[in-house]
């Protein structure tokens, strides 16, 4: 029998189905791999029982269970698990064990999924190397070509899930991006991953980083199995105000990768300058690649694009500045101080229980929002923000796809990056999309010359997922991206 | 704008995170960074536009006024770092 | 009462002050049984933190859902207010820390409140109908409240009780119109009258279901408006007035004493009557408002605002004017008016068919007469308006005289028993036979002779010893009129 934690999620459904092994047997294999990837730092809590609960729950159904019957996840730690620590990768959060289950994993564990464990994170999502987390980076399964042995960043923030998929820990699982966090790990670490139309996932249970950024999505092997993901995570919420009261499409079955009549358009403004010459090779690829599915390839112009990171660092900072007060060590979390008072148990609290990036956001957030600045920053940043949609609307009146690079460059080395500024500007292509709510994802296109992944870009209309995952699978196809992180931990 | 340690001091106040001078001094020169970068916003024109206000424009939902919730108070309190007869308790407040 | 013709005025050492003053009514939405953006119970004194949710207790990742029947409400309230309803509002976070905050933020409206100008007109004496102003109401706004601190159960902790935390609010901001305490008083006295007609609040100032926040500056008249201070949390009507005339008062004295006025949150003591600065709140506030990235903007169509329409009861000014068309003193109609279930129970009695002007007087002098004493509300009033309506009307067909019909009314409240009834009994129906009487009245002037002489000789006085008599004799069951007119007949 194949090694069980090589299949992608299709494959593990079909072999349950018809009985070639049982969900127990791949609850197992998982375990055992997550045990033997602790050095890879991607779990901040192992959950075999609960993996092996579902399985016997599945094998029980006899390969009638629901769409996820039998097959173990991983979930962002960013998710409240009832009764298992929900931390979002802060110390603030040090023990909190909620009494709920988020709308999106509570569907996943509806269509039978079970749960191998909670994945590492950068702190409140907040990062895009995943060295902010209260548990220490996470390192990556990739190493750089030629015998180096420099531990290398997975992305972020959701960088425990992109590890744990390249290495083999768990078919498929869950990530949140608020300017990129689904996307740019699935590039550095050679997966697809998607963000769904703000919206489509609900936000319940979910913890809050930027609220209207905020988007629950799945990162997986294949194009194809992330469409059977996130047609489980995706739904109308009631308890989600901001939740798309749409009906799932059935984004599996109609996966195609025939895009004949479909324009893809190609934004002028992407061309930017520092991105290495792989990845604006890779991109040229692309596009010639959705050229032979049948696309016609446009040029666009997103004019405001080069206005979306600075408007984005007005606005999720506001935003988390304002739903990160109620870590205040009352009701929840840790607790320290208060020798002098209430005031004083607060700051010593937050001081405490967050992290050097958490604590830089609030400030500016804090800032931005402050009496005499208030219009200058955010009132502004929420205009240049109607702006890029409005880049979009129109975008999209001559096309109806748009390809970019997901990421300007490769993984780089943990501790590499140390200028908070350089570090933001690794989403530089991923946040447009954020700011504008659209569909978008990252599928794996090639290797750098140094060996390591690199992925392609894809937005869609509001709403047209569908057009997303076929684009998405046409490349899949023709790039033929088969490589694997060699196995060294 | 840039902002000096004053004002960070007065910052970090209102977002209740207790720092010592010298993180503030550390930090001041951070924020300016990243502010002077965020102010390439000044050059865009935005006259006539309105702030955005919904990312994916969908009307609010009412709800029904029907009592659903509550009744919890020990999944409410479960985490509570200071709880005493089924209040939450915190260092004596002075009004 | 103050004389609405005569400015209300501090006296200061550098003269006289006039005081200028604003007030931000919370009244809780108490119209509903759950929270403004929870599925917990709102009733009140329930055990502590027992109707609080995963939302009220701001768990990580909880998202609140707004509660239509609140916004039906408020905007019931504003239409009752003459006041401008906003189609397109949006709700606003204001962050600030606090122990009974377990957001770090109320979920608020600055900029985009939905309702906006309206007014109000008050009788600030109500024996005088040229006493009336108008009020003008700035805007009311829709939020959440807090919960409730809790500082004397233990020496070196605050408890903290979430049940109110997340219940709705309406904060009805009054335009600065109003210059004395009675005028305040009055204000707040209609809109509490007029918040209990539409049903949204029950006004109960003892429970917190409304509270005052009082914003009070003064200057002398004509002058600029000085700074003003603004006491929170004012729970009763009579405090907001005490509260203005101390805190006026002590602005005066700061200023004539050379200092100035901080623009401040104060704190009212009622046990020392005085106001001191809120100091868990000293440092300068930042609320860094913005709007809430967990709501969409909140848009009502014309179906709904037509309902809310039609959905208002007859409201305190209506009713006291088709009350004084009925010939009810403005007196009493204004006081039969100024409460909601005080006026139902006299539209009861009005039913019943009774003469208004009758039904008015007796209502405004022997039914609250009796509640007084027996201190009950008109709610539980041991006779109801069918009852009271039969009483009239035995005193309208001359069964009954005036004072027949107060004894007959003190055995209905004891017994509760029907007034015909109690006359059948007790027979105290009164006596229209004027042979009958005349009888009696020749007695009486039989037996005093003397009396006679002196009342022929002029002394005028004596009449009412004779009618006082010719009652005795009778049990003071004859009819008043025509005792009286027999006895000028035959006294000559
Ligand atoms: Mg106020
Ligand atoms: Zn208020």
């Amino acid at each position: 029998m194949s090694d069980l934690t090589a299949l992608t999620i299709a494959q593990l459904r079909d072999g349950l189905r018809s009985r070639q092994f049982s969900a127990r047997e791949v609850a197992e294999a998982y375990n055992q791999a997550v045990v033997a990837a602790r050095a890879l730092n991607a779990f901040t809590v192992e959950t075999p029982e609960d993996a092996l609960a579902a399985a016997d729950a599945a094998d029980a159904t006899n390969g009638n269970g629901g769409a996820l019957a039998g097959i173990p996840l991983g979930i962002k730690d960013l998710f409240a698990t009832s009764g298992v620590d929900t931390t979002a990768g802060s110390r603030i959060l040090a023990g909190f064990k909620p009494a709920y289950e988020s709308t999106v994993t509570a569907n996943l564990r509806k269509a039978g999924a079970g749960m191998l464990g909670k994945l590492n994170m950068d702190e409140f999502a907040m990062g895009s190397s995943n060295e902010t987390s209260a548990y220490g980076p996470v390192i990556s399964p990739w190493r750089r070509s030629g015998g180096s042995n420099a531990a290398l960043t997975p992305g972020g923030s959701s960088g425990g899930s992109a590890a744990a998929v390249a290495a083999g820990l768990a078919p498929g699982v869950t990530g949140t991006d608020t300017g990129g966090s689904i996307r740019q790990p699935a590039a550095f670490t050679g997966i697809c991953g998607i963000k769904p139309t703000y919206g489509r996932c609900s936000r319940w249970g979910i913890v809050s980083f930027a609220s209207s950024l905020d988007q629950a999505g799945p990162l997986a092997q294949t194009v194809r199995d992330c469409a059977i993901l996130l047609e489980v995570m995706a739904g109308f919420d009631p308890k989600d105000s901001t939740s798309l009261d749409a009906p799932v499409p059935r984004w599996e079955a109609d996966l195609s990768c025939d895009l004949k009549g479909k324009r893809v358009g190609i934004p002028r403004e992407y061309r930017i300058d520092g991105v290495p010459a792989d990845i604006n090779g890779l991109w040229d690829r692309g596009i010639e690649w959705l050229r032979d599915a049948g696309a016609e390839v446009v040029e666009i112009s997103l004019p405001h694009t080069r206005y979306a990171l600075p408007t984005y660092y007005i606005i999720a900072p506001a935003e988390a500045s304002s739903n990160l007060a109620r870590y205040d060590g009352v009701r929840y979390g840790i607790r320290e101080g208060g020798e002098s008072g209430l005031d004083d148990m607060y700051a010593a609290t937050r001081a405490a229980g967050f992290g050097d990036e958490v604590k830089r956001r609030i400030m500016i957030g804090t800032y931005v929002l402050s009496a005499g600045f208030y219009d200058a920053y955010f009132t502004k940043a929420q205009k240049v923000r109607s702006l890029i949609k409005r880049d979009f609307a129109q975008a999209f009146e001559s096309c109806d796809l748009i390809l970019t690079p997901t990421a300007p460059s490769a993984a780089f080395g943990i501790g590499e990056t140390t200028d908070p500024l350089a570090m933001y500007l690794n989403d530089v292509f991923a946040v447009p999309a954020s700011l504008a709510g659209l569909p978008a994802m990252s599928v794996p296109g090639g290797l750098d010359e140094q060996g390591l992944p690199l992925g392609l870009h894809i937005i869609g209309r509001e709403m047209d997922e569908q057009s997303v995952l076929d684009a998405g699978l046409a490349i899949e196809e023709r790039a033929g991206f088969t490589h694997r992180a060699e196995k060294w931990w | 704008m840039s902002v000096n340690t004053d004002q960070v001091r007065h910052i970090a106040r209102l977002a209740r995170i207790k720092m010592s001078d010298a993180e503030i001094e550390a930090l001041a020169p951070e924020l300016n960074n990243i502010l002077g970068w965020i102010e390439q916003l000044a050059e865009v024109n935005t006259d006539g536009v309105e702030p955005l206000t919904a990312v994916i424009d969908t009307k609010l939902r009412l709800r029904d006024d029907v009592v659903t919730d509550g009744n919890i108070r020990d999944e409410v309190m479960a985490n509570a770092p200071g709880a005493e007869h089924g209040f939450f308790a915190v260092p004596k407040v002075i009004e | 009462m103050a004389d609405a013709a005569v400015p209300y005025r501090i006296k200061g050492a550098t003269g006289e002050w006039e005081v200028v003053i604003g007030l931000e009514v919370h009244a809780q939405i108490t119209a509903t049984a759950s929270k403004l953006f929870s599925g917990a119970a709102t009733a009140f004194g329930a055990e502590p933190n027992t109707q609080v949710s995963l939302i009220d207790a701001a768990m990580p990742g909880m998202l609140p859902v707004l509660n239509g029947e609140c916004i039906r409400q408020a905007v019931r309230t504003g239409m009752a207010l003459d006041a401008k309803i906003n189609r397109w509002s949006r709700f606003d976070r204001k962050n600030y820390f606090y122990a009974d905050l377990p957001q770090g933020y109320q979920i608020s409206q600055l900029f985009h409140p939905l309702v906006g100008e309206g007014e109000v007109e008050v009788l600030v004496d109500e024996k005088d109908e040229g006493s009336a102003k108008r009020i003008g109401i700035e805007r009311i706004h829709v939020e959440q409240d807090a919960g409730k601190l809790m500082h004397d159960q233990h020496a070196t902790s605050s408890y903290i009780d979430l049940n109110r935390a997340g219940v709705a609010l309406m904060e009805i901001v009054s335009r600065p119109d109003m210059r004395s305490p009675a005028e305040a008083g009055a204000y707040v006295r209609k809109l509490r009258a007029i918040l209990r007609y539409v049903g949204s609040c029950d006004g109960n100032m003892e429970e917190g279901s409304m509270r005052a926040d009082v914003n009070v500056s003064v200057r002398k008249p004509g002058e600029e408006l000085g700074t003003r201070t603004e006491t929170k949390n004012v729970n009763s009507v009579r405090f907001v007035m005490a509260v203005i005339e101390t805190e006026a008062r002590r602005q005066v004295e700061l200023i004539e004493g050379g200092g100035i006025v901080a623009q401040e949150t104060r704190l009212y003591d009622p046990d020392k009557n005085v106001t001191r600065t809120l100091r868990s709140k000293e440092d300068a506030h930042d609320y860094r408002y913005f709007p809430d990235p967990d709501l969409l903007p909140l848009e009502l169509d014309e179906a709904f605002l037509d309902e809310c329409r039609a959905s208002l009861p007859e409201l305190p000014d209506g009713k006291r004017k088709r009350y004084e068309a009925h010939g009810i003193t403005p007196y009493n109609a204004s006081v039969l008016t100024a409460d909601v279930d005080i006026a139902g129970w006299f539209d009861a009695l009005l039913e019943t068919g009774a003469e208004p002007k009758a039904a008015a007087n007796w209502t405004a002098s022997e039914l609250f007469g009796a509640l007084n004493r027996m201190n009950l509300a008109v709610g539980q009033s041991p006779v109801t308006p069918a009852q009271a309506g039969e009483l009239l009307g035995l005193v309208g067909d001359g069964t009954l005289s005036g004072t027949l019909a107060k004894q007959v009314f003190e055995v209905m409240l004891e017994s509760g028993q029907g007034a015909a009834a109690i006359v059948e009994e007790r027979a105290l129906r009164q006596t229209s036979d004027a042979g009958a009487i005349d009888d009696i009245v020749d007695q009486v002037i039989a037996a005093n002779g003397d009396k006679v002489e002196q009342y022929k000789s002029g002394k005028d006085a004596l009449f009412g010893f004779f009618v006082g008599q010719v009652m005795k004799a009778m049990g003071g069951k004859a009819n008043p009129k025509i005792v009286n007119d027999r006895l000028r007949a035959k006294l000559g």
